[in-house]
């Protein structure tokens, strides 16, 4: 006789009347249903500069619904340039609105930016996925994923045909994102992903991926715009775009026990609303899209068991034996060290190797030379040499 | 002003181009003194500007008629001398100038033991566990004992002081244990007569909280039946007590299912598994005191003396496995996310089972976790509801009370729910003080703490006793198992590494692989060869050495931060950037020779048309 029940419907608002009635196979069908222990999300605004401002309020509104249902801080990797809400022409400092007539403030008082400004780049993104960091990276900027985590990845910015374009400066093609995903998929970093991307031309970020157990969702189809949403005019930039507004009106309507599943949120956004026709991909998924629940990846549901069995510990007359040996005196507590703070600060300045002068260098020294010795003539040339 | 060839022009931004070009097609400016054009030439300065802007230039000489090429006249030896220059300088270019570009542009790559990754991709694995059987006096009869191979015929007797039952098990299997030098991984088997009043007469099999087994003989001792058939006879039952004592078929699928594809494991399997932790270096365990009421409660938990005398002779035995960090903290006003229900007919205030899921991620947040280590945590709470919910109650699915109060989540932790409403009246003066029973918490901490770490609780098969563990935490052959399923594990997932990371490597071509990445993959392959060999010889406590130094050797060359494909040019890139560094310099070059070779062409068809 198993000593442990194996357990419990995540349900809330079903479960008086359902869970009184069903046996115990269907219980553990359910639990069963989804092979997944945690959540974890990744959230990533591909943009800087004022005039984005809409994408920064698209990633902080999913991370407010995605804290909303139930995802820790320690478990969402947030990477911003966060330049909004401090930046020198915003009317309401300290605030990023999604909303116009300033309804919602999503920066709050308790944002956790984890790669704040310079740091988004798609060497740190794809270092973020598939745990290539250097060591000293500090536990909150690292992916802790492990072979029973479903990821969210909420991708937005300005995109082409094949391209996702990281903060006006450098890009990452859509083969480099899906050898990343395989790279996590060889070390098991994942359970199941979710991939959604609000960018124009969306749809083709997805296009080659090919590990297992991935689904995607896109604002766009290849040659479309995904456009943005409205206006404010106090703030003078557009707030939001449409495609993560409207699934941020969907994601308001889903609380941690809801059991919406994938379906609805393929139908989010259709074209009459967007614009642009979004697509999503699900060949590559092993569940039936109709079973998975939408709080599988933007919730954090967790599994939970009673527990039957204890250890009998209270043995009467047999004193509590110290294992360490001697009794050890009061001592003075003090914090652990969260980082090892002698080898940092003993560390030698790192070596940095030497580069020959490039080319503008060199053109340009070529050119005053030629100048030089053109002007005063080559024979000059033995008082410099 | 010295006098300047006609040809040779103003502009400065032409000046070397052409010098070049017409070194190379076998014209050279004479004069004397000075290399360069010079700069002070007929034009006054002002007029350099127009050069700017491209204008035409004024001749001087009369304009050539067209349709007629104007071409310098130069003497033979002029145009030996041009030719012998430009095919030294091509002959420069190609033998050194070429080896050296490929030479410089090379990527380092270490060499790497491809051949032994290449076996590691069909690698089979033979685990041998190490049996002992012990006939103990009446169970063979006297022909089957001469037979008996095994060197050792020990005449022991104990005496059986049969107050109770159970309490002579225990001290059989206790004076049986310390007869026997078992090393890890090994298991004794002592066949007792069925006649034997040891084992109630339900049981079958007793098993130890070592590594011993007691099993009641079935077989009659026939006279006449040798000793190979009484041996097939015990089999299956020795084969169960095997798979329960060391590991069977799930576990060891279990352990695998990185490298299996899914569906062969059983549901019971995949919940352990997903119960239990994935192998890992180290873990780190935190202790957590909720208390949500310091106005009323005042809590005391002498957590270190407990955790000395509970938790650490587990963790202490489970050394050989991981590192262990343990460290414990109290949170004031920490509430559970969930309003419990106020239920009249216990006067308690319960939490159904539904609502404990929503319970954890509300407290996830206040909890902290060490920020320079990225090892797995796992959180055990302890959770003292407040005056005005107490006492709560948690409530399972058929609405039962749960003794023990408590609930885990699956590689997360566990939390407990600890009343106090008992320990005082309802005038006292808050805050009251109160000691928590540390004895009755850790109990239940232990529990959690054995099934986060992996012994599972698989059912045992009928008419078997298990006997339990107590206060040492863990049984010896409890541990074994978890030492069996951990080597095939680290071994699988390391070998997985190796494979996958040697496929990466291969296929972009030019990823740079540094010495360490070399080191590191090599002595992850022989640790791993060497784990399979221990394994296969029986010695576990060597093979899951091995098998965590092959794993940590692997996931370090895995993760090493320079292996980022994004750092190195693609082919096409390459392309890109050679092209203006070497295409102006190969025109001309290449153009040269080409005129050399159809000068060489016409002169030898001169000489073929002046011989006929």
């Amino acid at each position: 006789m198993p000593n442990i029940i194996a357990v419990v419907c995540a349900s809330y608002g079903l479960a008086q009347s359902v869970c009184d009635g069903e046996d115990l196979p269907a219980r553990a069908e359910r639990f069963f249903r989804s092979d997944h222990t945690n959540n974890w999300a990744v959230l990533v605004c591909t943009s800087r500069f004022w005039f984005n401002y809409r994408h920064v309020a698209n990633t902080l509104s999913v991370y407010r619904s995605v804290k909303r249902l139930g995802i820790p801080d320690s478990h969402i990797v947030l990477m911003l340039a966060d330049d909004m809400a401090c930046n020198h022409r915003n009317p309401k400092p300290a605030t990023v609105f999604s909303h116009k007539n300033m309804e919602l403030n999503v920066y709050g008082d308790d944002v956790e930016v984890d790669y704040r400004g310079y740091e988004v780049t798609v060497e740190n993104f794809l270092r973020v996925l598939t745990g290539r960091l250097p060591p000293s990276t500090p536990r909150s900027k690292r992916l802790l994923s492990d072979d029973h985590s479903n990821i969210l990845i909420y991708l937005t910015g300005h995109g082409g045909n094949g391209f996702l374009k990281f903060q006006d400066s450098e890009e990452i093609s859509n083969v480099e994102l899906a050898d990343a995903f395989e790279q996590m998929w060889q070390k098991r970093r994942y359970n199941e992903l979710l991939f959604i991307i609000d960018t124009c031309q969306g749809a083709s970020m997805y296009e080659r991926f090919y590990s297992p157990n991935l689904m995607a969702l896109a604002s766009s189809q290849v040659g479309e715009d995904s456009l943005s949403h409205q206006p404010d005019l106090a703030i003078g930039v557009h707030l939001m775009d449409r495609y993560t507004f409207y699934l941020l009106e969907f994601l308001e309507d889903i609380h941690p026990a809801s059991q919406a599943n994938m379906n609805d949120l393929f139908k989010v956004c259709p074209k009459s609303q967007c614009v642009s026709t979004p697509g999503h991909r699900t060949d590559l998924f092993q569940r039936d899209p109709g079973s998975v629940l939408i709080t599988d990846f933007f919730g954090s549901v967790r599994k939970v068991e009673i527990t039957m069995e204890t250890i009998n510990l209270t043995v009467p007359g047999i004193p509590l034996e110290r294992f360490g040996g001697e009794p050890h005196t009061e001592t003075a507590l003090a914090y652990v060290d969260q980082l090892p703070v002698a080898q940092i600060i003993h560390q030698k300045p790192k070596q940095k190797d030497w580069h020959p002068p490039d080319g503008f260098i060199l053109g340009l020294w070529t050119l005053i030379l030629l100048v030089f010795f053109r002007t005063y003539g080559i024979k000059h040339l033995k008082h410099i040499f | 002003m010295t006098a300047r060839h006609p040809r040779t022009p103003a502009p400065l931004l032409v000046i070397g181009q052409r010098f070049l070009t017409q070194l190379l097609i076998g014209q050279r400016p004479r004069r004397t003194g000075s290399l360069w054009p010079s700069f002070h030439s007929r034009w006054p300065r002002w007029k350099w500007v127009s050069f700017l802007f491209i204008l035409p230039r004024r001749r001087r000489s009369p304009r050539p008629q067209s349709g007629m090429k104007v071409r310098p006249v130069l003497s033979d030896p002029e145009k030996q001398r041009g030719r012998s220059a430009a095919v030294a300088i091509a002959a420069l270019v190609i033998a050194a100038g070429i080896p050296l570009w490929w030479k410089t542009t090379e990527t380092y790559r270490a060499w790497l033991p491809a051949a032994r990754i290449g076996e590691l991709e069909a690698l089979q694995l033979e685990l041998r566990v190490e049996v002992e059987v012990v006939f103990a006096r009446g169970t063979l009869s006297p022909e089957q004992q001469k037979k008996v191979p095994a060197s050792r015929m020990r005449e022991q007797t104990y005496e059986s002081c049969c107050k109770s039952k159970s309490l002579c098990l225990v001290e059989a299997d206790h004076a049986l244990h310390t007869l026997t030098e078992t090393s890890c991984g090994s298991v004794v088997i002592y066949i007792i007569p069925e006649a034997s009043a040891l084992l109630p007469q339900d049981m079958r099999v007793y098993v130890g909280r070592s590594r011993t087994a007691l099993l009641r003989s079935q077989v009659a001792s026939v006279v006449g039946a040798g000793l190979p058939e009484v041996l097939a006879a015990l089999d299956p039952q020795m084969e169960q007590v095997l798979q329960t004592m060391s590991f069977n078929h799930q576990d060891v699928t279990a352990a695998l299912t990185d490298r299996l594809r899914p569906g062969l494991s059983t549901r019971d399997s995949l919940a352990d598994s997903m119960r239990a932790f994935k192998s890992s270096p180290g873990y780190e365990i935190t202790f957590s005191l909720l208390n949500p009421d310091p106005k009323h409660h005042q809590l005391h938990w002498d957590v270190e003396a407990a955790l000395d005398a509970y938790i650490y002779p587990l963790l202490h035995k489970m050394a050989p496995v991981a590192n262990f960090s343990v460290d414990s903290q109290i949170l004031y006003y920490a509430v559970l996310g969930v309003n419990p229900r106020y239920d009249a007919s216990a006067s308690a205030y319960t939490l159904s089972a539904d609502s404990l899921a929503h319970v954890i991620n509300p407290v996830e947040a206040r909890l902290g976790s060490n920020a320079a280590s990225s090892n797995p945590v796992l959180n055990f709470l302890l959770y003292v509801p407040d005056s005005l919910h107490s006492p709560l109650i948690i409530r399972n699915d058929q609405k039962q009370e749960v003794a023990s109060n408590a609930f885990h989540s699956p590689r997360w932790g566990g939390i407990m729910v600890y009343n106090v409403d008992g320990a005082y009246g309802n005038d006292t003066q808050f805050p009251v003080d109160i000691a928590i029973d540390m004895s009755r918490v850790m109990g239940v901490f232990l529990s959690q703490l054995r099934l986060m770490l992996g012994f599972q609780q698989t059912g045992a098969p009928p008419g078997f006793v298990l006997e339990a563990a107590g206060r040492e935490g863990v049984a010896e052959w409890e541990l074994d198992r978890l030492l069996w399923s951990r080597s095939v594990e680290n071994v699988a997932t390391a070998s997985a590494s190796i494979t996958s990371l040697a496929q990466l490597l291969d296929q972009i071509a030019n990823i740079v692989i540094n010495d360490n990445i070399a080191q590191q993959v090599a002595s992850a392959v022989t640790a791993l060869q060497a784990a399979v060999a221990e394994l296969e010889a029986g010695n576990l406590a060597l093979a899951l050495e091995h098998s965590r130094e092959a794993i940590s050797a692997s996931e370090r060359a895995f993760f090493d931060p320079s292996l980022l494909h994004l750092l190195y040019f693609p082919d096409d890139q390459k392309f890109a950037i050679y092209i203006p560094l070497f295409l102006p310099m190969c025109v001309p070059i290449l153009l040269s020779l080409l005129k050399i070779f159809r000068e060489v062409q016409q002169h030898r068809a001169e000489k073929r048309a002046k011989r006929d």
